[in-house]
């Protein structure tokens, strides 16, 4: 959302989760979209919004008012941005961030994004967590003893020239977290962008993947 | 929290004897399984660090594919409630047992190196660095291979570094680390190369290279004075050996031999080593040399270490077969364009090779007129490829099976490809060998 061509269709797959169960959290576009916190946005950010402003009927408005920015489930905390203050939407960019998303929560792990690249820390005895670029399909074991914060990375937007999207799949029973990245039809998604009149440096993102 | 005794049954394993009691673990056989069980020494008064690499352990040794080179880990307790470790017994003898009978033969010492090398080869082409090689964590099985053990102060490159953050003072055993562990490097390989040599120095000479620091001023040493050469100690020592063990004891790693692969390679095969200005070493380095390294070593920073062994091709071995019978100039230029474009790609040896049947008289190694024959027209093969000797190798092997002699060299030299012309046995070798094989053929005529 904020981003692409295609707001509604986004929208309604993850109502469909949401129906089904699925944890979902408010992001800043989400918010922007909603006429909430747009200061700090550039020009083409704002471009985009305010054309998915104009596609999303009232049902999809309620939904996202609907969103809550945090949700706490067992151990784990789901997050857009920092857990320090979700609603000042802080990037996890570094050791000092982390140290503060974690020390903000008592949660075990806590799962986020905002950040677009994939990254994982972990509270280490003494100083800020440690940081950790995931290789994708390697499992981790996140041993229950320490505190975690997994930056999913994004799905559709990266940041590191790999056009894929993003996931990340946490095996609670044996304590183990595996990033992925999948490939998709982002030349497609580019087109859609291109065609809908968006900024040409959004559809530029998604093929060159930064 | 005391240590259990034996006969406590833990989880359902039922502890057996007591083999081993350290500052870190103890160690118990487990009763009527081929197995031991390693439980961390936790609780008030013993290190944070022991849990930390209790942990690591547990997650390097999972993540490990299975390999008679590292124990298997078959189960494991909560690091919070019952932390333990059960994994495979490894039976065989440890490096420590030879220790005590150095300096051994060149042969001998080269066969232990040869098995060491090709495991931790193992270990590093699953982005594993071991970091803690010593004489006590080397276990030779019957079988002649060589197993590690405890991993607890190793790295994988996949895996968050658990002990990153965890220690002030150089981390692992100070006989044999690598001048780049002390700065607090721990993610390249060649570190084991440098403790590879370290230990093959002491077996071929029964002297420890570095003494036994103990202080971080006496492990500092390393940073700039080199050891006596082997030859200064133990005259017999071949100069093959003893370029290969001071190749592996540089002090920049970027300097030492690219892979464990290229160690085993040369063990295995002393006369094809190329020997340089470290072969004929009686003294140690001079004064001023040694003053202007330690100068320089005040602010040693190590070299960068080498990518994940997952991005590069991980076998520097490139064997290139030519049939004995082979004279067609058009074929063989197409084979150095084959060649060519490896070594264009990565740094790879290039090993030339012919197999002749076996002659009956012939018992050993000796050269004959024939062998000479053979290697003068290997040797005019490779010459147009313009490549520096230590990038090249040649080879007779003499058999009454080519394409088995040509697999079994494969294997046992962990080859990564095999460049070869389509005669009658490329049909055998393509099936059946470890490795990739393209069949070359020479361009068409126009």
């Amino acid at each position: 959302m904020g981003y692409g061509a295609d707001p509604v269709a986004v929208l309604e797959l993850i109502e469909a989760h949401a129906a089904r169960g699925a944890i979902v959290v408010l992001g800043n576009h989400d918010a922007a979209t909603l006429g909430r916190n747009v200061h700090g946005m550039n020009l083409q950010a704002l471009t985009a919004i305010a054309w998915t402003r104009k596609r999303l009927g009232k049902r999809h408005v309620d939904f996202l008012n609907a969103l809550p920015l945090t949700v706490r489930e067992d151990e784990r905390l789901y997050v857009h941005a920092s857990a320090a203050v979700p609603e000042r939407w802080t990037y996890v960019t570094g050791r000092r961030q982390a140290a503060q998303s974690l020390e903000a929560t008592d949660a075990r792990m806590t799962f986020c994004g905002h950040v677009h690249d994939q990254k994982l820390y972990y509270t280490v005895a003494t100083g800020y967590p440690m940081p950790f670029r995931p290789i994708p399909g390697t499992p981790i074991p996140t041993g229950r003893h320490r505190q975690w914060l997994a930056i999913v990375g994004s799905a559709g937007q990266p940041r590191d020239r790999n056009p894929a999207a993003c996931y990340a799949l946490a095996d609670l029973a044996r304590s183990r977290l595996t990033f992925f990245r999948v490939p998709y039809d982002h030349g497609g998604a580019a087109q859609k962008i291109r065609a809908a009149g968006l900024p040409e440096r959004l559809a530029r993102r998604l093929e060159r993947g930064a | 929290m005391r240590a259990p005794e034996p006969g406590v049954e833990i989880d359902g394993f039922r502890l057996g004897e007591r083999i081993h009691v350290g500052s870190m673990a103890s160690i118990y056989r487990l009763e009527g399984l081929p197995l031991i069980m390693k439980i961390p020494r936790l609780g008030a008064g013993e290190r944070s660090a022991n849990v930390v690499s209790f942990e690591q352990c547990r997650m390097v040794l999972g993540a490990l594919s299975q390999s008679p080179h590292h124990p298997t880990l078959v189960a494991y307790g909560d690091v919070e409630t019952t932390p333990y470790l059960v994994m495979e017994y490894i039976e065989g003898t440890r490096v420590d047992q030879w220790l005590g009978r150095a300096p051994l033969s060149p042969q001998e010492t080269a066969r232990l190196g040869h098995a060491l090398a090709l495991a931790l080869h193992e270990i590093h082409r699953q982005d594993v660095i071991h970091l803690d090689l010593k004489a006590t964590n080397v276990i030779y099985r019957a079988s002649g291979q060589a197993a590690l053990i405890d991993f607890g102060l190793s790295c994988h490159r996949h895996l968050p570094d658990l002990l990153a953050a965890e220690f002030h003072s150089p981390v692992g055993n100070w006989v044999y680390m690598a001048p780049e562990q002390i700065a607090g490097e721990r993610s390249d390989p060649r570190s084991d190369l440098f403790a590879l040599g370290a230990l093959l120095y002491e077996l071929a000479t029964g002297t420890r290279a570095f003494g036994t620091p103990d202080s971080v001023a006496q492990l500092r040493r390393r940073l700039y004075r080199d050891p006596p050469p082997p030859r200064a100690l133990v005259r017999a020592t071949p100069p093959w050996l003893q370029e290969v063990i001071l190749h592996c004891l540089e002090i920049d790693a970027a300097q030492r031999p690219t892979s464990a692969a290229e160690v085993a390679f040369d063990l295995a095969n002393p006369g094809q080593v190329a020997i340089t200005e470290r072969a004929e070493r009686t003294k140690r380095e001079s004064f001023q040399k040694v003053a202007r390294r330690w100068l320089r070593a005040r602010n040693f920073s190590p070299s960068a270490p080498p990518p994940p062994a997952t991005d590069l091709a991980p076998l520097p071995v490139i064997v290139v077969a030519i049939g004995a019978q082979e004279t067609a100039e058009p074929f063989f230029e197409a084979l150095r364009e084959a060649a060519r474009r490896r070594v264009a790609a990565n740094a790879c040896r290039i090993a030339c090779m012919t197999v002749v049947p076996r002659a009956a008289a012939l018992t050993d190694d000796t050269p004959t007129g024939r062998h000479i024959k053979q290697l003068v027209s290997l040797r005019r093969w490779a010459r147009p490829l313009g490549l520096p000797e230590e990038r090249l190798t040649y080879h007779v092997l003499e058999s009454d099976q080519p394409a088995a002699a040509l697999l079994d060299y494969a294997t046992v030299n962990e080859v990564e490809e095999i460049l070869m012309g389509a005669g009658k046995e490329a049909a055998q070798i393509v099936t059946q060998a470890p490795c990739s094989v393209t069949v070359v053929r020479a361009p068409p005529l126009s």
